[in-house]
């Protein structure tokens, strides 16, 4: 079967980021950036899964502008067999992207699609399940495992009480939790072997989707501040304190 | 303006979470409308019709529903969602799950995590692990919102509304449930939980994590753990607390053993007051502690437990 694995170029998860001085957004420029780990935890899921003999091919898909190809090389050298870049320069809402990949899922036809559960820059957490309603697919959302049977899929997923095994029909969308997998590092050779794979580019204002934005984004603020605490000596002094300065315990 | 909220609930109990998602509700204003869609969920209908502000519940009760799967809820919520012109759920699993699968069948973009209501058209949310703020203006029709709980303080619990059943039967027949594995706990809820503890790497193994346990109890507390504690494997991923696990924002969070990576931080960086113990001074987790001890958590823990 074929494998879509749409990944996101976002700030490294390492960088403190930093609120622009006219709130207008965070401040990216000269900031370390690279594949969201969410993707790379998806990339390495199709990887495994063609390296079990699953997957026939594995697609790594991205939209931005050319600097995403960074990431796309990142995939191809990770295991990627070939790469798409969307080219746009618009920052595009989860409903555009989904819309996007759409248009990318029926000209491919893959039997999975696997993304990661949320970009860490926006932390929206929306393109897995939008994709999945737009193209009629079933979804499994924040997987740590995944395992096909058939013309199903099993997905364990990592719910608030713990976990949940679900069976989809396939085609279908699966979303990647941080415990689904331990992404590998890409060789020097993979990475000089990657350079070869074929990127595709093509221009997102060739689907003839209609990408207006449908958020505004007014302002950008830091977070408030907390204010300095302070270091105590012994227990004894950090409950006397809990009891009496801050009086959260009786 | 009519705003229809999505109920939290396990079939027999109705998450206090809601509760909170209808104060975001009630801050946009307008009439609300909770939606209990479940199976042999008539004890959450009746909790439901309880809840203070909510004028209606839709109780759509089938075997469809039972595990809220997104392909199914998705589509039942869509159906119902021309009377609304806010959407809401909590963002916790579920609705994390299915909302954006409703915003997507409605074509309209969604508005994730709210901490904060601006209008009824713009909302704050938390961006980069909660390193910035992000005030946010949708431009679509229909609001579809997922709200941090943990932004909201709940309502009370002295309504009375109507309750209505919901004979719609929407099930896309592409997904089943299988089974879960869910986590027993007789402590509070993490995301309810008015103190939380925390373990991280420094605990070493699963094993040490006993020595929470003491102190849980005395403290009425619930346990977290950090990802490298959860990655380890000493604790199972729903303790998990941090920008990808669960976000709490208890009145007291105690952080033993955990360094304070950027991900931790924003899972609990709203707590009222934040107590710290590790043996590392140069931590970052003592950059947000109202109260740090540099200390052995095997020596700090116990004598805490003692002095308790």
């Amino acid at each position: 079967m074929k494998v879509l694995v749409p990944i996101k170029r976002v700030i490294d998860y390492n960088v403190k980021v930093r609120v622009k001085a006219d709130n207008s957004n965070v401040d990216l420029a000269n900031v370390k950036m690279a594949i969201n780990p969410f993707c790379e935890i998806a990339v390495e899921e199709a990887v495994r899964l063609k390296e079990a003999g699953i997957a026939t091919e594995v697609i790594a898909v991205s939209i931005g502008n050319k600097s995403c190809q960074e990431q796309l090389r990142t995939a191809l050298a990770l295991g990627a067999d070939r790469a798409i870049q969307i080219e746009t320069d618009e920052n595009l809402d989860s409903i555009n992207v989904a819309k996007l990949l759409q248009k990318i899922v029926e000209e491919e036809q893959p039997q999975l699609v696997i993304l990661g559960k949320q970009s860490i820059d926006s932390d929206n957490n929306q393109t897995g399940q939008m994709l999945a309603a737009l193209t009629g697919m079933a979804q499994g959302t924040f997987a740590s495992a995944v395992n096909v049977d058939g013309d199903k899929v099993n997905v364990t997923r990592e719910v608030d009480s713990g976990l949940q095994t679900i069976a989809l029909t396939l085609p279908a969308i699966v979303t990647t939790d941080l415990r689904l997998n331990e992404p590998r590092y890409a060789s020097l050779p993979n990475i000089m072997k990657a350079k070869r794979k074929p990127l595709d580019v093509k221009s997102a204002a060739d689907f003839g989707i209609d990408l207006t934005a449908r958020t505004n984004l007014i302002k950008v603020t830091p977070p408030a501040q907390r204010k300095a605490g302070i270091i105590v000596e012994s227990i004894d002094e950090l409950v006397e304190k809990l009891k009496n300065e801050a009086k959260v315990i009786s | 303006m009519s705003i229809l909220v999505f109920a939290e609930h396990d079939n027999s109990e109705l998450k206090s979470d809601t509760l909170k998602t209808v104060a975001a509700a009630q801050a946009i204003g307008g009439d609300i409308h909770l939606l209990v869609a479940g199976h042999n969920c008539q004890a959450v209908a009746e909790a439901a019709s309880k809840v203070n502000g909510v004028s209606k519940v839709l109780v759509a009760d089938n075997a469809a529903y039972e595990h809220q799967l997104a392909e199914n809820v998705s589509l039942l919520v869509t159906e119902l969602a021309a009377d609304y012109s806010h959407i809401l759920a909590t963002a916790l699993t579920t609705g994390k799950n299915f909302m954006p699968r409703v915003a997507a069948l409605l074509d309209v973009a969604q508005i994730s995590d709210i901490i904060a209501v601006e209008s009824s058209d713009t909302f704050v949310r938390p961006i980069y692990a909660g390193n910035a703020i992000a005030t946010v203006q949708s431009l679509d029709s229909k609001k579809v919102i997922t709200v941090r709980s943990t932004g909201f303080d709940a309502v009370a619990t002295d309504g009375n509304a109507e309750i209505v059943a919901v004979d719609k039967v929407t099930d896309a027949g592409i997904s089943s449930h299988v089974n879960d594995e869910l986590s027993v706990s007789e402590r509070p809820d993490l995301g309810a939980a008015s103190i939380v503890i925390s373990g991280g790497r420094g605990m070493q193994n699963g094993e040490n994590f006993k020595l929470l346990e003491g102190i849980a109890d005395k403290l009425g507390a619930a346990i977290g753990a950090s990802r490298a504690a959860v990655d380890a494997g000493f604790v199972p991923n729903d303790m998990q607390v941090g920008q990808t696990g669960k976000i709490v924002a208890p009145d007291l969070y105690i952080a033993v053993g955990i360094s304070g990576a950027i991900q931790h931080l924003a899972g609990m960086k709203d707590s009222k007051v934040i107590v710290a113990i590790n043996k590392d001074a140069e931590a970052p987790i003592f950059q947000v502690a109202d109260y740090g001890l540099v200390a052995d958590l095997f020596d700090a823990l116990p004598e805490l437990e003692s002095k308790l």
